[in-house]
């Protein structure tokens, strides 16, 4: 660049900057990686706090113990089955909503973005919501973890900026080609839109891979909790039994098999993330842009 | 053949559907013209909006039963009316006005430190000059967006654990052993810097974004004028990530209620009561742990309201002060 840039100060700054940053690496890390060491320690080790950045006593048996329960896979499968069905779902009702709002001239269009936009801004609440669900006999279903959040206003909002965002003109060709709306729809917009629905995609599934209220809260089988639940069980064990006092210690989950479930769940997101970091941050730049 | 799009002529045939309620006298299709025109498209609109219709314009009609008795098992908007009893009743409630403090000062903590600290981050990765570099520190501070708060409130407790880390240093330095999951006194602080951890790289995003949009010509012009690094930065950086910065801290503060709802079911347990429980986990309690369900559906109701006057309050004051609206 200029001059100015050659300054001491500023080569110092640059110098202080760096410092800082890989500062803010290793605290995001840390926790990252200090959960893989316990996880790959024995009992005994983490027990007597050795067990830091390196696992000691190094034993993969903790993996196994975890693998070898049942219930574990039984949840772990519920947790793609509900992630897969309720993102189908989701970018369903997303497109076809937001395409509709993306169309300047419709009569009505400005009624229809408030509908969604006021949800933003006030919702029912909780209590409401769980006897919505309990009665519509929802409970105990998967619909109930999937129909409740089957649209995301944020995620309607960057879909729907990124459709004003196309070319007008191939519709309208389309069009008069005599092709109708559904027909534009999937064979003229979606696929020129690959980038912004890999993005819905993703933001959906991550959600719903994460999701554990409402299956904490509309289930009471537990082969149909999804992984997240199955892990809070193990975590809330942990501090009840605590709170309770006396016998702690014969109820505290042994905390190797906490940290290898806690590994275990964690393990997909992290091992994807670099793929597919840069549709998260195009898909939210383009809902700011004009969301 | 059926005519598409908004800018077509109307389709041919006479239409027998019902005629729809007649539009305002403006200019424009009627909404009879309007629905023989784009019938396809207002259909792609339908499951959308029985969604919203279901789940969540229902549960606003729901919370009649705040004001009404509602019995598990009876009708879904209560038996008969009890005007404000559950209202009278929680604002009698000591509990909920410790758990409306702990609200106020959580959510107070959390925007203090969580607003403004990716803006200072995104300024810091913004003057990266190693391309290499800046990206790794951009995907590793993105990360903790992608976990579930489940893993979060895991690692937390494992990080906090007796044997854990922090305790480890503690016990380096001679100190003894802190319970820190167990400690009224240090819940606040753990919230916020967990929150700290889990928002700030995540929200440097757009901030990134608005910076890569200012004009290199500003900074020219500044630095003829014979600004410094520093003035620069104050003068034209900050000027130009200023209507980013408003529209979220807008955003922040309609979500101040709502506090981390999950993070503290996850975290919090009776012994960090006194500090921990907020009105959503109090209302939760109420509602579906002990079946209080008109009481509860009051508080939520309140706490909805506060939540929603704080944000048309927000945005009006800042489309009055810097002309930054969300709409």
């Amino acid at each position: 660049m200029v001059t100015v840039d050659r300054t001491r100060g500023y080569r110092l700054f640059q110098g202080l900057n760096a410092v800082i940053l890989t500062g803010v690496v290793i605290v995001t890390l840390y926790p990252v990686i200090n959960i893989i060491a316990r996880s790959l320690s024995d009992e005994n080790a983490i027990r007597s706090g050795s067990v830091n950045l390196i696992p000691r006593g190094f034993t993969f048996q903790t993996y196994q113990y975890v693998a070898s329960d049942p219930t574990f896979w039984i949840n772990y499968r519920n947790t793609v089955v509900y992630t897969v069905v309720a993102t189908l779902i989701a970018i369903i009702l997303t497109t076809c909503y937001a395409y509709v709002l993306s169309k300047p001239k419709l009569k009505g269009r400005k009624a229809l973005i408030w509908v969604a936009v006021f949800t933003m801004f006030f919702s029912g609440g909780l209590i409401p919501n769980y006897i919505l669900i309990s009665s519509l006999g929802l409970k105990d279903s998967i619909w109930a973890i999937v129909l409740p959040n089957a649209i995301s206003v944020f995620n309607l909002l960057v879909m729907k900026a990124f459709f004003e965002g196309l070319p007008a003109e191939l519709e309208e060709a389309a069009a008069i080609d005599g092709m109708n709306t559904y027909g534009i729809l999937l064979r003229i917009v979606l696929p020129l839109s690959k980038a912004v629905l890999a993005a819905m995609v993703l933001f959906y599934a991550v959600a719903f891979w994460n999701s554990w209220f409402s299956a904490f809260l509309y289930m009471t089988q537990s082969d149909l909790f999804p992984v997240t639940v199955y892990l809070r069980n193990l975590i809330a064990g942990a501090t009840s039994a605590t709170s309770v006092g006396a016998d702690a210690t014969n109820m505290t989950v042994a905390a190797n098999i906490k940290s290898v479930t806690i590994v275990l769940t964690l393990l997909p997101i992290v091992l994807i993330y670099p793929f597919v970091q840069r549709f998260f941050v195009s898909g939210v730049t383009l809902g700011a842009v004009k969301g | 053949m059926s005519a598409t799009g908004t800018v077509d002529a109307p389709s041919d045939t006479q239409d027998r559907r019902k005629a729809p309620p007649a539009g305002r006298p403006r200019a424009g299709p009627t909404w009879r013209q309007a629905l023989r025109r784009d019938w396809q498209l207002y259909s792609l609109a339908v499951l959308p909006l029985l969604f919203f219709a279901i789940f969540r314009y229902l549960p606003m009609i729901g919370n009649v039963i705040a004001f009404r008795k509602f019995e598990p098992g009876g009708s879904v908007l209560g038996e008969e009316w009890a005007g404000l009893r559950y209202v009278q009743m929680f604002l009698s409630d000591p509990t909920f006005w410790r758990v409306f403090t702990n609200t106020l000062v959580l959510g107070g903590l959390t925007l203090l430190f969580c607003f403004p600290m990716p803006i200072v981050l995104a300024l810091l990765i913004n003057e990266v000059r190693m391309r290499r570099f800046k990206r790794f520190v951009q995907s590793v501070s993105y990360l903790p967006h992608f976990l579930s708060m489940v893993v979060v409130a895991g690692l937390i407790m494992e990080m906090l654990s007796v044997d854990g880390p922090v305790n480890q240093i503690v016990r380096a330095v001679g100190g003894d052993a802190v319970a820190f999951m167990q400690e009224p006194g240090w819940f606040r602080t753990i919230y916020v810097s967990s929150e700290m951890w889990q928002t700030v790289g995540w929200g440097t995003i757009l901030y990134l974004a608005a910076l890569t949009t200012i004009d290199d010509q500003l900074y020219e012009a500044a630095r003829m004028d014979g600004a410094g690094r520093w003035r620069q930065t104050w003068h034209v950086t900050l000027p130009g990530i200023r209507p980013t910065a408003v529209t979220l801290l807008i955003l922040n503060i309609g979500a101040f209620m709502a506090v981390g709802f999950e993070k503290v079911l996850l975290l919090y347990n009776p012994l960090t009561y006194p500090t921990a429980d907020v009105i959503s986990t109090y209302l939760y309690r109420m509602g579906v742990v002990s079946n209080n369900f008109s009481y509860a559906a009051a508080i939520g109701l309140l706490e909805a309201l506060i939540g929603l006057v704080l944000v048309l309050t927000a945005n009006l004051i800042s489309r009055r002060s810097v002309g930054t609206s969300l709409w």
